[in-house]
């Protein structure tokens, strides 16, 4: 069955892309935040500027003991990081790199799906924070728990101004409804989207939750071994998930300048490397935030920004 | 009907996928890895002393009304995206249209009415 054949090898793709992308960005983190602090980064696994460094680093993971503490919830424990892992994965699964069906599946409500399994990854921390039985991951658990009540609201209020002016659910349609004028037309809709994304991915400024200097790494404090390397994973695939619906909602995804058709994977892969970058741009340029900081941010400028911009697709949309 | 089971199958496939990917990382892991539990080693790490207490302590949750304020918003905003697709399609409009911003209208009510009984600000 060929049908069977081609579901078959995008599932192959997907999973390699999920192996891969990650990596890719966590190396480049090693290396542009390095250069940005002025100091070289891995330089000797793998010889050439150390890019082998996540590999030796995963080898490591592979062989380290597997600690679970005995006051913890153990099969919730040893859960967590699977839950927190997989969602960014299925995400995959619904994100276009290119026209003309070059999607695993297209699902019609696709943008609803992906914000919904992306809302699952959070939960893997919060079980995390829970099942450890330690006051530090308890602590981190409920910040996470608060920080992704306060910024799931702006983001699925931007990512809608987004299906609005496109009229549809499926990401392949909302890339083929978008125009270059969608940029201004959408921009404050593109930095709210991106914005409550960083924040539900935790990545500094928006690191409360595993603010390592006064919760040590909340959630994750009692991991190690290849538990935590799951989680640290999971982060890098929320930068690629995050970024690649970014690009595919707010930056015309797989559309570009030329050749549009042949190389709409390289236009994709392009525009979510250049907002992987503005991610760890942002690690090092912002210090972290304070709990009442976030939460102000969110409620008192991220929500009503996102209703503006609402406001403002709907109108536009009806008026022309 | 047959298209949208099909769309959930594969769904389905690459959760089976991911959890092997998992699975089989750990299942590695507990080939290559050394297994010498001490006591010490499992107790719970609290800096380098000895636990006190309960460790499901309990504590006073500042944000609880934020989580209100997120029940309330977000079950609305679902009702955003079915709406989206078809708002502006011809014998919709206006009328249409005008319903978002009574929509929109209540939501900003709301979160003005949160700010101006203090809910936003942290003491």
């Amino acid at each position: 069955m060929p049908d069977l054949l081609v579901i078959v090898l995008k599932l192959l793709a997907v999973a390699a892309a999920f192996g891969v992308l990650p990596l890719l960005v966590g190396q480049a983190e090693h290396k542009v935040m390095a250069h940005m602090q002025g100091r070289l980064g891995p330089m000797y696994a793998g010889r050439f500027h150390g890019w082998a460094q996540l590999v030796a680093d995963g080898v490591k993971f592979a062989q380290k003991e597997d600690v679970v503490p005995a006051a913890a919830d153990r099969r919730i424990f040893k859960l967590a990081p699977a839950v927190a892992i997989v969602p960014y994965l299925l995400v995959l699964l619904v994100v276009p790199i290119g026209p003309d069906g070059q999607v695993a599946v297209d699902l019609g409500v696709g943008l609803f799906f992906a914000l919904a399994v992306m809302g699952v990854g959070v939960i893997g921390a919060i079980m995390a924070g829970w099942a450890s039985a330690n006051k530090y991951s308890l602590l981190g658990g409920m910040r996470v728990a608060a920080q992704l009540m306060s910024y799931e609201l702006p983001l699925v209020f931007a990512a809608s101004s987004a299906a609005m002016a496109a009229g549809t659910l499926s990401l392949p349609g909302i890339v083929e409804a978008w125009r270059w004028y969608w940029l201004p037309w959408q921009a404050v809709g593109a930095v709210v989207f991106f914005v409550a994304g960083l924040a539900e991915l935790r990545r500094p400024p928006f690191d409360m939750p595993i603010a390592d200097s006064e919760i040590i790494l909340g959630p994750y404090t009692e991991y190690g071994g290849l538990r935590f390397a799951f989680f640290l994973l999971a982060e890098y695939a929320g930068i690629i998930v995050l970024s690649a619906l970014t690009a595919v909602l707010f930056l015309g995804g797989w559309k570009g300048p030329f050749l549009e058709t042949e190389l709409g994977w390289l236009w994709m892969l392009l525009k979510v490397f250049a907002l992987s970058f503005v991610v760890i741009w942002l690690r090092v340029s912002y210090p972290r935030m304070r709990e009442d900081q976030l939460q102000k941010l969110a409620w008192a400028w991220l929500v009503p920004l996102a209703l503006a911009q609402l406001a403002l697709t709907g109108v536009l949309k009806v008026a022309f | 009907m047959g298209d949208y089971f099909h769309d959930y199958a594969v769904f389905a496939a690459l959760i089976v996928v991911g959890g092997a990917v998992v699975g089989g990382g750990l299942a590695a892991n507990r080939l290559l890895r050394p297994d010498r539990p001490t006591r010490e080693k499992l107790t719970t790490y609290e800096c380098g002393v000895d636990p006190v207490g309960d460790h499901w302590a309990q504590s006073y949750v500042r944000y609880y009304v934020f989580a209100y304020l997120y029940v309330v918003f977000a079950v609305d905003a679902v009702f955003l995206f079915p709406w989206a697709t078809v708002f502006s399609l011809p014998g919709y409009g206006g009328a249409t249209l005008a319903e978002m911003f009574v929509f929109l209208g209540f939501l900003a009510a709301g979160l003005l009415y949160a700010g101006r009984k203090g809910v936003l600000s942290w003491t």
